[in-house]
């Protein structure tokens, strides 16, 4: 029953995936990456990571889309972006990355099929997660954390306008 | 030290629009327990001052003659253009109009006709049920807006203090006015 | 985690979609009240069948799709507000056996539902092709964007408190003291997120009727109008719910049986949905940013600060 429904969900990103490269319509597109997004959510949620998959959705579906729903829409895209999709969508053009992402699945295949992939049967719960985040990988934390801090002070210095609450 | 008290003041000027909020609330729900203003109004009739606008009537004198002395002024002011009339005289030298036509379809019960009015002839009254199923039927003629009485001026007749001569009344006969001055004599 | 019976979830779901029909009539009937009117009275008991009046309106109005929106999307937009909004409701707890689903993500689940709610204004918007539709999604996403962090920072202090996500064990942690009490910044700042993430007046900017028609549902009728409209109204039933279970101890209450207590606080939260519907002005659309993150996202910060601090000096167990 779980297999079933892991199996469906994995179909069901990357088929939607496949769907972003195809379609036309850039907002189509984002739609079917939301989509693909939330399929992943639920595989994460079917292996135990219930925090990952709960975070997928809050971080990346929620907030990350959105934005780039937001941007799409703010550029207006018209007829003739459709058309210049079209052109891109030549055989010529996407056969080349087909091929070296055929290799990848070849290659992915091959390790599943040796069945090296771990079988992770255990529930991973939040504190499990900050001990993690907080222990051995706290140094990736720490040097995110000053990324986002110098995005932020950016940001704040790119919007400033006068210095007066207003 | 003044980045502190333009600190200082700024929170007190957020807490003041906080509290503020706080106040509107407060007040909207003391309204839970007052009065509705509006009535059940096909059952209850709201209460309407005299000088509510409503549909508009043509009144007469104390006398019982028409008041309105087809000076056009109402027609003239009427923003809409919703009133026509056509002057007439009869053998005492006195006005009226021959026809006085509104269209309440057009008719935004301004008030201005009635401010415009030198006779106070044409009147708003607190009624405003006017609904009719075919639309020439807001076309509503002379003699659907004469009234009978003289409706918010009881006493006032223009005639009588006016100074133009009609039939029983001459020039000077009227109230408060002198006898007219015979300009060919040279006495004072 | 365990299930509740199909019965428990038919009853849930049902009264949830009942609440929101009702609401329809209760709102329309409060802020008469508060504005010195009489309401909708005629039809039946206190009007209450207006409210099945109103549905055999909006269902039997014609269900037109302009020509130029994106039929698809169209479609599709209020479907997500209407599925994300029920199926959030399934990890409130209700009382102590009534509820859909203990599952020790619950707050996380809540969150990630709300998040996902704001793809109905924004795809309706699109879809829609017009103008004023498109500023109102626009407004929609920056606004629910910036507003869900607040949302998500406010409640971590309930959640350093009890120590889970399971919105179960947080109201059993609030048996003795609610809180509202050591979390009364929290609250605010959850409160005002709500309002905002629910597009309730003051925070009503993606469909401000005076400068953009009715934003991102301009362009919709019938029955995906009513969805949007129903929609909004669980919106408003969840997050007064939420803010029971996690602020006010949702069941917990003397004499009254659990069901009724949490029935009746979130009624009181619903009420006061309305009553700033009724109240308060909307504010421009730069000062609702400057607003969110010059001052709820600080508050949220310092709040989030003081609860950790607390909670280290008394304990990791408390």
């Amino acid at each position: 029953m779980l297999l079933t429904l892991f199996y469906t969900a994995a179909a069901v990103a990357v088929i939607s995936t496949a769907l972003v490269v195809t379609q036309l319509n850039a907002v189509h597109a984002l739609l079917y990456l939301i989509l693909s997004l939330i399929a992943s959510a639920v595989v994460f949620y079917l292996m135990g990571a219930y925090f990952a998959a709960l975070l997928e959705v809050i971080v990346y579906a929620g907030a990350v889309m959105v934005l780039f729903l937001f941007v799409v829409m703010l550029l207006n895209l018209g007829q003739r972006t459709i058309e210049q999709e079209q052109a891109w969508l030549q055989p010529g053009s996407w056969r080349g990355p087909a091929v070296l992402a055929g290799v990848l699945l070849t290659e992915l295949l091959w390790v599943l099929a040796t069945g090296s992939a771990a079988e992770t049967g255990h529930v991973v719960s939040s504190k499990e997660v900050g001990i993690r985040l907080f222990g051995p990988y706290v140094l990736a934390v720490e040097l995110a954390s000053m990324l986002l801090l110098a995005g932020l002070v950016g940001a704040y210095h790119l919007a400033r306008r006068g210095g007066r609450l207003r | 030290m003044a980045g502190l008290r333009q600190i200082a003041m700024q929170g007190r000027a957020v807490l003041g629009i906080v509290l503020s909020q706080f106040r509107t609330l407060w007040r909207v729900l003391g309204h839970t327990f007052t009065r509705a203003d509006t009535v059940q109004y096909p059952e209850q009739k709201p209460a309407l001052s005299p000088r509510y606008r409503g549909r508009i009537v043509l009144t007469r004198d104390p006398d019982g003659e028409e008041r309105c002395v087809a000076c056009n002024l109402c027609a003239v002011v009427c923003p809409v253009a919703c009133i026509a009339l056509q002057k007439a005289e009869d053998a005492h030298g006195r006005w009226y109009p021959e026809f006085f036509r509104i269209n309440f379809s057009r008719c935004i019960l301004c008030g201005l006709c009635e401010e415009a009015c030198p006779t106070y002839a044409i009147q708003l009254t607190p009624d405003f049920e006017m609904a009719e199923y075919d639309r020439r039927n807001m076309v509503y003629e002379k003699e659907h807006l004469l009234i009978d009485g003289p409706g918010k001026y009881h006493d006032y007749n223009f005639y009588r203090v006016a100074g133009k001569s009609i039939g029983g009344k001459d020039k000077g006969e009227a109230e408060h006015e002198a006898p007219p001055i015979d300009i060919h004599s040279l006495l004072p | 985690m365990s299930v509740g019976s199909p019965l428990n979830i038919g009853l849930i779901l049902g009264a949830v979609i009942a609440t929101a029909a009702v609401l329809i009539w209760v709102e329309r009937r409060l802020l008469a009240v508060w504005q010195d009117r009489l309401g909708p009275n005629r039809l039946g008991p206190l009007g209450l069948l207006q409210v099945a009046a109103d549905m055999i309106k909006i269902l039997s109005k014609e269900d037109w799709v302009p020509p130029f929106a994106d039929k698809g999307v169209f479609v599709f937009a209020p479907t997500v507000i209407m599925v994300t909004m029920l199926t959030a409701f399934a990890v409130v707890p209700i009382a102590p056996d009534v509820g859909i689903i203990d599952f020790n993500f619950g707050l996380l689940y809540f969150l990630a539902l709300s998040s996902l709610s704001v793809y109905s204004a924004v795809l309706a918007g699109y879809a829609s092709n017009n103008k004023y539709s498109l500023y109102g999604a626009l407004r929609a996403s920056a606004q629910t964007l910036s507003y869900e962090v607040f949302m998500g920072l406010s409640v971590m202090g309930v959640v350093m408190l009890a120590g889970t996500f399971d919105l179960r064990v947080i109201v059993e942690a609030q048996q003795n003291l609610w809180y509202i009490v050591p979390q009364c910044l929290g609250f605010a700042v959850f409160f005002i997120a709500a309002l905002a993430e629910s597009h309730r007046t003051p925070f009503d900017l993606p469909e401000a009727e005076h400068e953009l028609v009715a934003g991102f549902h301009t362009e919709y009728s019938g029955i995906k109008f009513g969805m949007f409209f129903v929609g909004e109204y669980i919106g408003i039933t969840l997050s007064s719910a939420m803010m029971v279970t996690l602020f006010f101890g949702g069941w917990h209450g003397p004499l009254l049986p659990p069901v009724v207590w949490f029935v009746l606080k979130t009624a009181v939260f619903i009420m006061l949905f309305i009553l700033i519907r009724g109240s308060l002005p909307r504010p421009r659309y730069d000062q609702l940013m400057a607003f969110g993150w010059k001052v709820m996202l600080p508050l949220a910060l310092v709040n989030l600060m003081l609860t950790g601090a607390l909670v280290l000096m008394v304990g990791s167990d408390a």
